[in-house]
């Protein structure tokens, strides 16, 4: 037991726990709806789960600087927009110049953010209640009230969501869920093993010790808003190729999920504390029970509700777990120290 | 910060809020010669008097340093109440008290999550948005029900004393009470306390957690109050009911000179703001400006209203060392070093 303590950090456990309620939440689904187990079925989830993925990465960036990005839906809903008209307009672009151009749309979107929250100086939630309602107004002016439909795009875009990159047997792993898999993979090390991950991790941990050490917070805040627009803004482009059909309205709400997927994560809404995995964890499960929920029909209703629920229930039971926990996790760091003595003796 | 400081800093904030409500209110005489119709100014308040109603709670919330999110959900989730009960054949007074007290337990579940669990209130309020939001879908589904009495829809359109209806005097009522509440009994100094600093409140043998659970569940009765009011106003009720209303309130408030951070703020800042934001708003429609740039000038007045200030702060800070350089000073120990503050969370 005690080995298992001091190799395991309680985040680890954290993220155990949450492929543990995965794997409870898929078998009750799969005792409740016929042919739940389908290639079909996967492929749904995946492409669900891969826009809130990419979308939580960004948002796990800022969230560990104690900041919070509500606007990412609008800055999700504006980049799928205008992308979505530029390729109608121009259809010999390369897809990686139009994913350069959503991310850089999006990352202009998320600079202002982080300007005006590192160097304003104004809350973040304020800051981003703020530019999500001007984001979408941009957008609504912009539109003319006009929306993107599916035939306007090129046939690429529009078969992206069917390429698989591997397959195997009936199951396969199409381009957008490699796409945040990829884009998660990333992060994960970039947060882990990197001075700029770090650096987040002691900000959001104790702001004033990250001034002693040095560390230049707005910054570094304005850099995690830049790069949570900007995977805000390849997810807007995902979230075209995946829609094709692209009103005013589009994405209206992401953002809920997206912080609901990391607060269900584990990542602390207080900052300091998280890891990508885990959003990624929190993404699946909310994914998969909405995706679920469609799929038995009488209830697609109680998606919200049930949503709410999760959230509320997975932030009191991490409060209280994890409270418990920590004292008892590392008290045996402390009773171990004694005993090692003794063996050295 | 000091206590005579913040009074001062209070009353500029009043000032200059009441300066941009001439200019606004200038502003839109000469716009439209239909302003000041008796019509239009009861329109002013008619259309957004469900906002006004949670903005006074919302002051209060605030105030104590935290946030709920959910005002928007609860009034959706009583107008559909209360149009759900009617419509399984309950009469609408029984109604309207079934959604009076769903709002509560909405209030009293974020209370207790908030204070008594200490989950930041950001959170569950989060949460409560979408939950609650999601119950009404649960209730009415695609549906949309309407037909209510006449009396009840005239409650909500028609005017009781010349064309302001029965809604504004409560409103009116609400707002005495709420400003007496906030600024001379000891809970509205409690309020301020907590919001200050909570810990010192509670070493003053404030119970924190009572009165923060006492003023989430206030918040929440008035928002079903206020939903109940939307749906006597619309006389219809779709499961979106008042959906993004929490943004124009909490702008309001925050315009009102009330911290984010808790502590600071006036119910008479607040009243002037709304008046602000009301004849704004109202100013954009006569010259058919669409809802949704409406919306987005909310939002730039939102995020100026704490950047302003921040402004003025950092000039104060300046000008004293601009001054102390031209005459020669050395400066020590005079101008306090900036502080380093990062953005702090909520």
């Amino acid at each position: 037991m005690n080995k298992i303590r001091r190799w395991v950090p309680l985040q680890r456990l954290r993220e155990f726990s949450l492929v543990i309620i995965l794997i409870i939440v898929v078998l009750i689904f799969g005792n409740q709806i016929d042919n739940y187990y389908t290639p079909r079925t996967f492929n749904r989830i995946s492409s669900t789960v891969a826009l809130i993925t990419l979308v939580a990465v960004g948002q796990t960036l800022v969230v560990l600087t104690r900041n919070v990005d509500l606007s990412v839906g609008s800055v999700v809903g504006f980049t799928a927009y205008y992308v979505g008209r530029y390729v109608s307009k121009n259809e010999d672009i390369s897809p990686v110049m139009l994913a350069a151009l959503a991310m850089s749309i999006g990352a202009g979107m998320g600079l202002i953010n982080g300007l005006l929250v590192a160097y304003g100086r104004i809350p973040a939630i304020v800051v981003t209640l703020g530019t999500m309602a001007i984001y979408r107004g941009v957008l609504v002016e912009y539109s003319d009230s006009k929306s993107v439909a599916t035939r306007q795009l090129p046939d690429w875009i529009k078969e992206l969501p069917q390429e698989s990159i591997l397959k195997y047997g009936e199951y396969e792993l199409r381009a957008l869920p490699a796409i945040a898999l990829v884009a998660a993979i990333i992060f994960f090390f970039l947060l882990l093993y990197t001075s700029f991950g770090r650096r987040l991790y002691a900000i959001g941990s104790s702001p004033e010790a990250a001034n002693l050490a040095g560390i230049r917070a707005p910054r570094m805040v304005t850099l995690a808003f830049t790069l949570c627009g900007a995977m805000a803004g390849l997810g807007g482009m995902l979230y075209l190729a995946r829609f094709g059909t692209i009103t005013v309205d589009a994405a209206r709400g992401m953002e809920l999920q997206v912080v609901a997927a990391v607060v269900v994560g584990g990542v602390n809404i207080l900052g300091g504390s998280g890891t990508v995995l885990g959003a990624m964890l929190g993404a699946i499960l909310i994914g998969t029970i909405e995706q679920s929920l469609i799929r038995m029909n009488i209830n697609e209703f109680w998606k919200d509700a049930l949503l709410g629920l999760c959230i509320i229930i997975a932030v009191s039971v991490d409060r209280i777990l994890i409270n418990q926990l920590t004292p008892w996790w590392s008290r045996t760091e402390l009773q171990r120290m004694p005993e090692e003595h003794h063996a050295a003796a | 910060m000091q206590q005579p400081k913040r009074w001062a800093r209070l009353k500029n904030w009043e000032t200059l809020m009441f300066i941009i409500l001439c200019v606004v209110v200038v502003g839109n005489l000469r716009l439209s010669e239909h302003y000041l119709d008796l019509n239009n100014l009861a329109n002013i308040f008619h259309l957004s008097i469900e906002k006004s109603l949670v903005v006074l709670i919302m002051a209060f919330v605030i105030i104590n340093g935290e946030i709920d999110l959910s005002v928007a959900s609860v009034m959706g989730l009583a107008a559909t109440v209360l149009a759900e009960r009617y419509e399984a054949g309950w009469p609408i007074a029984a109604g309207f008290a079934m959604a009076l007290v769903v709002g509560l337990v909405c209030g009293l579940l974020n209370g207790l999550f908030a204070a008594y669990m200490g989950i930041p209130s950001l959170i569950v309020t989060l949460a409560g948005s979408i939950g609650y939001r999601g119950v009404a879908r649960i209730l009415l589904e695609d549906n949309s029900v309407g037909d209510f009495p006449n009396w009840f829809t005239s409650l909500g359109q028609d005017g009781l004393i010349g064309p302001f209806p029965a809604t504004i005097f409560v409103f009116l009522a609400l707002f005495i009470l709420g400003f007496v509440i906030l600024q001379y009994s000891v809970f509205g100094r409690y309020v301020y306390a907590i919001g200050n600093n909570r810990a010192a409140a509670e070493y003053a043998g404030i119970n924190a957690k009572q009165v923060k659970l006492t003023i989430f569940m206030a918040s929440g009765l008035i928002a079903a109050l206020a939903g109940a009011f939307y749906a006597a106003r619309l006389g219809n009720v779709r499961a979106n009911a008042a959906e993004g209303f929490e943004l124009d309130i909490i702008t309001i408030v925050l315009l009102g000179g009330v911290s984010i951070f808790g502590g600071t703020g006036t119910m008479i800042g607040v009243g002037l703001s709304l008046l602000v934001v009301l004849n704004l708003r109202n100013g954009m429609s006569l010259s058919n400006v669409d809802g949704n740039t409406q919306t987005s000038v909310i939002g730039i007045l939102l995020i100026l209203s704490v950047l302003v200030p921040n402004l003025f702060q950092l000039l104060q800070r300046l000008l004293p060392r601009v001054f102390s350089t031209i005459s020669g000073f050395t400066n020590k120990g005079g101008a306090p070093e900036p502080k380093s503050q990062v953005s702090i969370h909520q």
